[in-house]
């Protein structure tokens, strides 16, 4: 068994006031998913199917995702496979570990809670992780680089 | 945090103690034109910025980079975690609508 420590799972939980089923929709629908989290997938979301998308959020530019889907037990669980935060355009991730996002939908009074669980980040490289760092922080990236160049030099 | 690199001093420090490993205050002085006094203060410095640690053995404080890779990778997750608040947000928008 893996223990979880701080560095390699992230868990969210939110509570959507819609039904159980509108929330799988959501999540099951190539359109209805790409709707919400800002990318346009092309193909059907299935168990085992690899799915595209082309990145919409206009902070991230020109950047193509591709998903692995695992498992769907409809309006309950689903879950996939990606490269996490791989927001580097013409960088090919494909021989790297990926991460494993899983959905899980439960029925409330309220709604539906959704519970995300992202883990496996430990695997990914740590030059990667301080690459999508240092694209997105201008802070970080300085000293990064300042520690590099003291530490070669 | 960036701060506390922020001084040509500290970031030789930080780098002494990636390259060689734990190293003494004895060590770290030596050489240096700085006193052990302010090397040390250095040191308070970086290790409130979560940078570097000590231990005392015997009658030495060894001082040691904390891994900056954990900092990072940190980091990096906190990242990742506000995207995925995010895009939570705009989920609920969406089926709430």
């Amino acid at each position: 068994m893996k223990l979880h420590n701080s560095t390699d799972r992230i868990e969210k939980q939110i509570l959507l006031r819609a039904p159980r089923s509108r929330v799988w929709r959501a999540l099951a629908n190539a359109e209805e998913f790409g709707a919400w989290f800002g990318m346009k997938l092309e193909g059907a979301i299935a168990p085992g199917a690899r799915v595209h998308g082309q990145i919409t959020l206009p902070e991230h530019g020109n950047v193509t995702v591709e998903i692995v889907i695992e498992r769907m037990d409809p309006e309950s669980r689903m879950s996939y496979r990606w490269h996490p935060y791989a927001v580097e355009s013409g960088v090919d991730y494909s021989s790297e570990p990926t991460t494993l996002v899983e959905f899980q939908l439960e029925e409330v009074a309220e709604g539906t809670r959704l519970t995300v669980v992202e883990s496996g980040f430990d695997g990914i490289p740590l030059a990667r992780r301080a690459e999508a760092l240092r694209m997105n922080d201008a802070g970080w990236a300085e000293q990064l680089e300042n520690i590099a160049r003291y530490v070669a030099s | 945090m960036f701060a506390a690199l922020g001084d040509e001093t500290r970031l030789a420090l930080v780098a002494r103690l990636s390259s060689e490993g734990p190293l003494s205050i004895t060590r770290l002085t030596a050489g240096s034109a700085v006193t052990r006094q302010a090397i040390t203060k250095h040191l308070d410095v970086l290790a409130t910025a979560g940078l570097v640690s000590d231990v005392r053995r015997g009658r030495e404080r060894i001082w040691e980079l904390e891994p900056e890779q954990m900092e990072m990778a940190r980091a990096y997750l906190e990242r990742v975690s506000k995207r995925w608040d995010e895009a939570l947000d705009r989920l609920k928008q969406f089926v709430e609508e």
